[in-house]
């Protein structure tokens, strides 16, 4: 479990997040949705300490972000934003075993190249393995990161935005590989998405932000509500019944 | 979690066993042959590196190989090969590290001021003590001056822009060059003032140049670059994730902004030196490193940065034996490196397109 006590975040004057109390339970996938500039993903940021917080506790099973050693929370928590440039020229499988280094420190061991492909594997990299990061698509490039975290064989794996610049069946794909990777694998998955019908679909929790706050955490059945997305997203939104579960129609 | 997900029957990587065989390795080379070209090319530039080498200190060695004579006279020789290890080692090691923590490979650390304070310290002491100054002021104290001035710029800079709340690398570099530049046009305003004879003294000096190192300079020199050498290098490993940027390192748990600032300090150490002991060699950590990346072929700092350094070596003694033996013209040999050196950086951009 995630849990976040009074977590307030200030930027300024005006501007600031929280506070945000929270529990995000263990196992499956939680969505965070909201409007754009709402705070999900410096709450994202935050619970993986690439951020520090101006207030409050986060604890990830127990465990105090902040008071725990960096590279102890690496073998708990993974987080991958949703940016990623390197420098340096790597290939998809170099890149996944940099997920080995909270363990191997960089001295990969027979058992990390076995898990190392079996990420490989699991996202279908693996005849991609030998290429070089900048000759990949988007969509596989982002399926590689993915692969980088999930290898780092964390309990609570977080995603900034994973279906950023992704088409519709990427985006599927890599829906499904998440899905997969909470239920077969036994992941909590918090990731941060912007389609509502994604995180309808796939996730199965819902947590709302707004203006830096929780406007709700619910199961998918709970938050598809005409009022409650339409109050949340500042916009008319009508939820129907899709073949799939409930839709939101609001174009 | 790993344990039960390992005996999941139906997850989904378990039904792949056959993908998963010995020869899938994840090492620091893409395939085999790249890994043997890259011991190929460093044979190569340690054959190239040995013969220049031997060739400075025994070329036109007037007295017969072997001799007592001959040693003499080798061992004069050496001072200046000395040099040119330490400036190659440094130069190589510090743009290296520097560039991946900083996440750019188009800045060298050069740009924190350190030539423009060696620049603004000759030109001040020739300013205010006059020729005689600046040929006096060639000792052991005052490279030990150097050093330490250098040393702590680079550290208030560090300190005042790293630690902070606000930590930002970008604003450090480009305070770093701001810094750099005052620096610099207070040593041209001195310059202005001076006799045209003692500005062709110092102009002499402010060339990069091997024999502006003393063999004195050296018991402080070579433990100073041989200790931050070998801590960055044992640093390899935490290297390759800072090179993946602030939050993927901290993602996997390597402590960026106390990494980056130990890193950042030997770089000044070893820039300092390097700086201190022969002058300003703009050019040569980038040309190196560059061509360090492109044909070492691989992200691993274990195997860049002694391509790096033996690629410094090689092109600092290559130069002076073809500068001192060929063209007779050793003086100039910083400008015929960076002469040489822009151009097959160009040809190399050009070819691959990518740095």
């Amino acid at each position: 479990m995630i849990r976040l006590d009074n977590v307030a975040k200030r930027y300024g004057s005006d501007v600031s997040i929280g506070p945000v109390n929270l529990q995000i339970p263990a196992g499956g996938i939680t969505a965070l949705v909201g409007p754009n500039g709402a705070g999900k993903s410096t709450l994202l940021t935050m619970i993986g300490r690439l951020l520090d917080i101006d207030e409050g506790a986060i604890h990830i099973a127990n465990f105090d972000v902040a008071s725990t050693k960096s590279e102890d929370l690496a073998k708990i928590v993974s987080i991958l934003r949703q940016e990623n440039h390197f420098v340096t020229k790597l290939t998809v499988r170099q890149l996944v075993g940099f997920g080995r280094f909270p363990y191997s420190k960089g001295r990969l061991t027979a058992e990390d190249e076995t898990i190392i492909s079996r990420y490989i594997d699991f996202l279908n990299l693996g005849e991609l393995e030998n290429r070089y990061l900048d000759q990949l698509s988007g969509g596989q490039r982002q399926r590689a990161y993915v692969a980088m975290v999930l290898a780092q064989e964390t309990d609570y794996v977080l995603l900034d935005e994973p279906l950023n610049n992704l088409d519709i069946a990427h985006s599927v794909q890599m829906m499904k590989h998440l899905k997969e990777a909470a239920t077969a694998l036994g992941r909590t998955i918090v990731v941060v998405l912007h389609d509502i019908n994604f995180a309808a679909r796939y996730a199965d929790y819902i947590c709302a932000v707004k203006d830096g706050k929780i406007a709700v955490l619910d199961t998918v059945e709970n938050v598809m509500h005409d009022e409650l997305l339409t109050e949340i997203f500042n916009t008319p939104i009508t939820v129907i019944d899709g073949p799939d579960g409930a839709i939101a129609c609001y174009h | 979690m790993s344990a039960n997900f390992l005996t999941h029957q139906h997850s989904p990587v378990a039904n792949t066993p056959a993908a998963i065989s010995s020869d899938r390795v994840s090492g620091a080379f893409v395939s085999r042959s790249s890994r043997r070209s890259y011991w190929i090319i460093m044979a190569i530039l340690l054959l190239l590196s040995a013969l220049a080498t031997l060739g400075l200190l025994a070329y036109k060695n007037p007295m017969p190989f072997g001799s007592e004579r001959f040693w003499i006279v080798a061992q004069r020789r050496t001072s200046a090969v000395t040099a040119m290890g330490i400036v190659a080692v440094s130069q190589a090691v510090a743009t290296v590290a520097f560039q991946t923590v900083t996440n750019n490979r188009i800045i060298t650390p050069s740009i924190m001021g350190f030539q423009s304070l060696y620049t603004a310290i000759h030109t001040a002491t020739i300013y205010f003590f006059g020729a005689s100054g600046l040929i006096a002021s060639r000792n052991l104290e005052m490279f030990i001056i150097q050093l330490v001035l250098m040393i702590l710029l680079s550290l208030a800079l560090y300190s005042w822009l790293l630690t902070g709340k606000n930590a930002n690398m970008h604003a450090m570099l480009l305070i770093g060059i701001i810094v750099g530049g005052g620096l610099g046009s207070v040593s041209t305003f001195m310059q202005r003032m001076l006799t045209p004879s003692e500005f062709d003294i110092l102009t002499a000096r402010l060339f990069g140049s091997v024999n502006n190192a003393e063999a004195e300079y050296y018991p402080i020199a070579i433990p100073l670059v041989v200790a931050s050498t070998a801590l960055i290098y044992l640093n390899s490993r935490n290297l390759n994730v800072l090179g993946l940027g602030r939050e993927v390192s901290q993602n996997l748990g390597v402590n960026h902004r106390r990494h980056s600032l130990i890193v950042l300090v030997l770089v000044a150490v070893l820039m300092a030196v390097s700086t201190a002991l022969v002058g300003p060699m703009t050019f040569l950590g980038f040309l190196v490193a560059v061509l360090a990346y492109q044909w070492a072929d691989t992200f691993d700092h274990r195997y860049i940065m002694p391509m790096a350094a033996l690629i410094a070596y090689m092109v600092l003694t290559v130069a002076y034996f073809l500068m001192q033996h060929v063209f007779y013209a050793q003086g100039v040999v910083s400008i015929v490196i960076e002469l040489v050196g822009g151009i097959v950086f160009l040809m190399m951009i050009l070819k691959k397109g990518r740095l």
